[in-house]
Parts: C-alpha cells; structure tokens; sequence
C-alpha cells in the first residue's frame, strides 16, 4: 500500500492550506483571544476574533503546527467569517462529527470547503490535530475573554 | 551466545504481521517494548497452573505462587547487582518509584531551603514529582545544563551541585537524545555533598548491563514493559540503609506486622512498601523476561544495538535536510534516534512511515523543558531494540526519503 493511501488525508488542497495558511498571523484589536495546546504533541494554536454586529468579522489564527492542524485552522478562518455564534458553534459541532467518523446530516452545506478533511477520519491518531483550531474557536467565542486565556483540549 | 541475533524476532509472535500491508517495523521502543512467546507463555502458565495469592495461603498454590514471586525478587537483585534481595520493591512502573522516592524520603528528610537537582533531559516522571516536592517544602529545583550535542554538562553539574542539595537525580539514558549519563562521575559530586544519587533507569535497563554497586548510586527505577516484561510492573532499588529510614506510603494487606486499634506496625522493607495484593502476573513475567535477555547476555545486547546504531545514523544523517538530536558517537548513545526533517512536522512524517510499516512515536516524549531547551516543538523518534535489525534501520530510511518526496510534490 504504502504512502499512496496518504492521498485520502493529504489532499492538495490541504497541502496549500499547510504551506500558505489564511488569516495566519495576529490582530489588533481582537474581542475574544484563547490559545489552546494539544498535549498529545505540544502544538499550540492561538485564535483571535473581531465581532461586528453579532458576526465574526475577522479572524487570525497564530502558532505553529503539523500539516492537519495548519490546514484545518486556516480553512476554519475561510469558513467562520460572517457567521453568528450559533452558526459557529454547529460548525465545530459538525466538523467534530465528521472527522471522528460520525454520520451528520449537510456536512457541505455547513462547513463548506473543510468539507475535504472528512479523510481524516481515516486516521484516528490526527483528529486532534485537525480538531484543535476548530475547538480553540468554539472556547474563544464561549469564554468572551478579551484576555488571551488558556484553553482545554477537552476528550470528546 | 546461546541466541542468533538476526533470528530473535522469530521469537516474537507480534512482529509477525503486516500493517498497511507493509511489513510491520517496530521501532517505539522507547515506548514499550514486544513480548517474546516466553514472556507470554510464563504469564499463561502461571495462571493455568499456579495462580493463587502470596505470602498468605498455606495452601500448595500459594506457596508455589508465593515462591516464585520471591524467586523474581533474588533474580531481579542479580540482574541489576544489588547486594540483596531486600534492596528489590516491586513498582508498577518508573513512574511509580520516582514517586515513591519524592513522596517517602523526599517528603521525610527535605527543609525549606534545601536544592533538589535534575537535568534539561529530564522525562516527566523524573521533572514533576521533584517539582511537586520543592513545591511542597519550600525547596528549590536545580536544572543541570546540557551541551550542544545533547550530552550532558559536567561544568554545569560541578556548578549546580552544591553543599544545599539534599537529592539529585538524573536518566541513565534520555529517552530523547539517547545520551548515555555518566552516573558514576555525577554521584561522586552528589556524595560529596551529602546528597544522594537517585537514578531513572527506565532507558538504559533494557539495553546495557546495570551494576548499581558499581554505580555508587542510591535509588534506581526501570519499568518491566520497556525490557520485553509485561506493562504494570516496575522496580524500586534502593540502598538498605536508606529503605529502613523511609516511611511506607501505602498502608493495608500484605505489608503490616502488627495491627492494634490505635497502632500498627509494619514489616521491614521491601514489603512495607507493597500494601495490598500485588501484579504477581507482572513479576512472573518480569522474571521470565530477564531470563530471555540473560539468555542473550546483556553485554551482548549493547554491542549488539551500538553495532546497529553504527549502521544506520551515518545513513541518516546523509538524508538531506535531517537533523539528529543528542550525540553522534554511537559510543555514547543508545538506540534512540530523535531527528526532524526540514519544513515537516513528526506527526506528518509519522503518520507517512506507518504508511509504510513502520512505527515511530512523534511528540514531545513526555519532556516539555528538553523540546523548550532544544527550541522545537516536537521530535520523530526512532528507537531500536535487540530483535531490530540492520534491514529495519533501512526500511526506515527508504521510508523518510519517500516522506520527503511526497510532502515536497504534493501528491504522489
């Protein structure tokens, strides 16, 4: 078999993700910050928010991180912009379920292109990886620190 | 030698499988080690045979039971030269006698003021317990600096190792850089200072003869599934002198002498140590391992894995774009290799080579301050064992070159 089953995780797409993140970097004036390791390889992510009228307005994400956890982090900015809260929270809802392997109904029409990291469901020891950004975000809007805090990876 | 090197994974039923279809190439050793038929076998016949409780039935089963769970003990005390079978607690693990040492003696004999010295290479489980206990008593933990390539400082140690320090304790070998220790030079420092010498064993049991009396030390802990023994049971040595001075931690079955309504008294050590019915299982099978590598002869095992290391690191380093962490020399190292690879992460590239068959672990191996200190946020990680061959070692180099030429053209 070889690498050539590496295809269904590391997807093209994923791989320029990875190499070319989006929204990478920090922000001035951010509403909610939380910074959130993974203890199972010491990568830490930090997400930073900006809310306009009950929507996130922009979104940076900072830290560094394998293959999985920069691509799903860069495509988790691309998606949650624009979205409310609520919408946010059924996003990672969503993405958790369908990275652990879990049947859940308008996967696409939720998550949009992050739709194309469902392989990792391929591959039990990464859902940690790819789960990080999303789960840092869901924290950051919950906790509505301005501060930068320290979140938990939670075992789902 | 009474075993054929090249042969000895045949006596591992579980290296003989594929995994993703490849050729499975075990190399987390540094995790836990494979179990040959013998070791399995011990554990089964035990239970179909002799199982019952020790030092408490007068029964024929628990005499047989309580005799070879003493017989592991006299085994054990010869396998790593202590003077006596007295000195041989049974641990479920490294974790469990480093704690042990913290929590009995630590907690017995250190003032406020008082310095606990360990290293920058320094496992969790020989980091926490000590800064737990500093913590506790107001006492300061002391960090041994380490040099460029990983071994460690001895002008730093000199330095740190002061006429405060009450306990210094420090790997055999480091489960990162695969840096051999020299314990016996750092314990002369210790004892002349007056502090004692405790020993993480956990790395270099399974790989070199230990002779603690020829080390001068005066605690060593290793862990039975690191040496092809069972999960769940370890060993705490200690100086006798020492053990009788320790309060046990555990109170219950098995390790009392004396129970009254207001007062107890409590066997002498080791057993005051091992409150309730102990992994008799586990020793079994710790027993029967330290059969199988005598069978090998552990001077053998050394050279052999330095003869290994001699074979592959050259190989590795002349994959481009590789860095190799801890010393080059395979004199001074063990069979642990920790490298990265240019613009990947570990767990991309170990992700890629269990593609491949083989098995790495990728992470920061339980030593957040050492990835701090060597300014990465984790490692791959390589390790061998005796039932490892020179074809494994180019397994996993064919393996990292197929890594790096699917993660820098995409798809493959």
């Amino acid at each position: 078999m070889g690498l050539s089953r590496l295809d269904n995780l590391y997807r093209q797409m994923i791989l320029e993700h990875a190499s070319h993140p989006h929204h990478h970097g920090t922000l001035e004036n951010a509403d909610h910050q939380l910074e959130l390791r993974n203890p199972t390889c010491g990568d830490v992510l930090t997400v930073q928010v900006v809310m306009q009228a009950g929507k996130v307005s922009d979104v940076a994400f900072s830290g560094s991180g394998c293959t999985i956890s920069q691509a799903s982090a860069s495509m988790m900015t691309d998606e949650v912009i624009g979205k409310t809260p609520i919408q946010v929270e059924q996003m990672v809802m969503t993405f958790s379920k369908m990275v652990t392997g879990e049947s859940t109904k308008n996967v696409e029409e939720i998550l949009g292109d992050a739709t194309i990291l469902e392989g990792v469901a391929q591959f039990p020891a990464r859902i940690k990886c790819a789960t990080l950004a999303w789960k840092a975000i869901y924290q950051a809007i919950e906790n509505g620190n301005k501060e930068s805090t320290i979140g938990f990876m939670r075992h789902d | 030698m009474a075993k054929k090197m090249n042969n000895l994974s045949e006596d591992f039923p579980i290296l003989q499988q594929k995994v993703n279809d490849e050729q499975l190439v075990y190399l987390d050793n540094a995790a836990t080690t494979q179990k040959p038929r013998a070791v399995v076998e011990a554990i089964t016949n035990y239970y179909y045979h002799d199982n019952a409780n020790v030092h408490r039935g007068v029964h024929t089963l628990a005499e047989r039971a309580t005799a070879q769970f003493e017989a592991v003990r006299k085994k054990v005390a010869h396998f790593i030269n202590a003077s006596s079978e007295e000195e041989i607690i049974y641990t479920k693990g490294t974790t469990e006698g480093l704690n042990w040492i913290a929590a009995s003696y630590g907690e017995t004999f250190l003032k406020p003021g008082d310095e606990i010295v360990i290293s920058y290479m320094e496992h969790h489980s020989n980091l926490v317990p000590w800064q737990n206990l500093a913590k506790k008593k107001g006492a300061v933990l002391k960090y041994i600096d380490l040099l460029p390539d990983g071994q460690l400082d001895m002008d730093s140690a000199y330095k740190q190792i002061t006429d405060k320090t009450v306990i210094v304790s420090l790997a055999h070998a480091s489960n990162v850089l695969g840096a051999v220790n020299p314990i016996a030079e750092v314990t002369k420092i210790a004892h002349l200072h007056g502090a004692i010498m405790v020993v993480d064993g956990a790395q270099s049991t399974p790989h070199m003869k230990i002779d603690v009396q020829a080390l001068g030390i005066d605690f060593f802990a290793f862990s039975g599934h690191k040496l092809m023994a069972p999960t769940g049971i370890g060993i705490l040595w200690g100086k006798s002198e020492l053990l009788d001075k320790m309060p046990p931690l555990e109170f219950g079955g098995e390790m009392i002498d004396w129970v009254q309504l207001q007062k107890t008294t409590y066997k002498k050590a080791p057993w005051k140590f091992e409150g309730g019915t102990q992994n008799i299982a586990g020793v079994i099978g710790l027993g029967a391992a330290i059969d199988y590598l005598e069978s090998i002869g552990m001077e053998n095992i050394a050279s052999y894995e330095k003869t290994l290391i001699a074979n592959v690191l050259p190989e590795m380093l002349n994959i481009q774009g590789i860095e190799i962490y801890g010393p080059l020399d395979p004199e001074k190292r063990t069979g642990i290799i920790s490298f990265n690879l240019k613009g990947l992460h570990p767990h991309d590239v170990a992700t890629a080579l269990d593609m491949e068959g083989v098995a790495i672990r990728a992470g920061h191996h339980c030593a957040q301050p050492l990835m701090e200190y060597l300014n990465v946020a984790a490692t791959a990680r390589a390790s061998f064992y005796v039932y490892n061959t020179v074809a494994d070692g180019k397994k996993l180099i064919e393996a990292i070159k197929a890594t790096k030429e699917f993660f820098n053209n995409g798809i493959v």
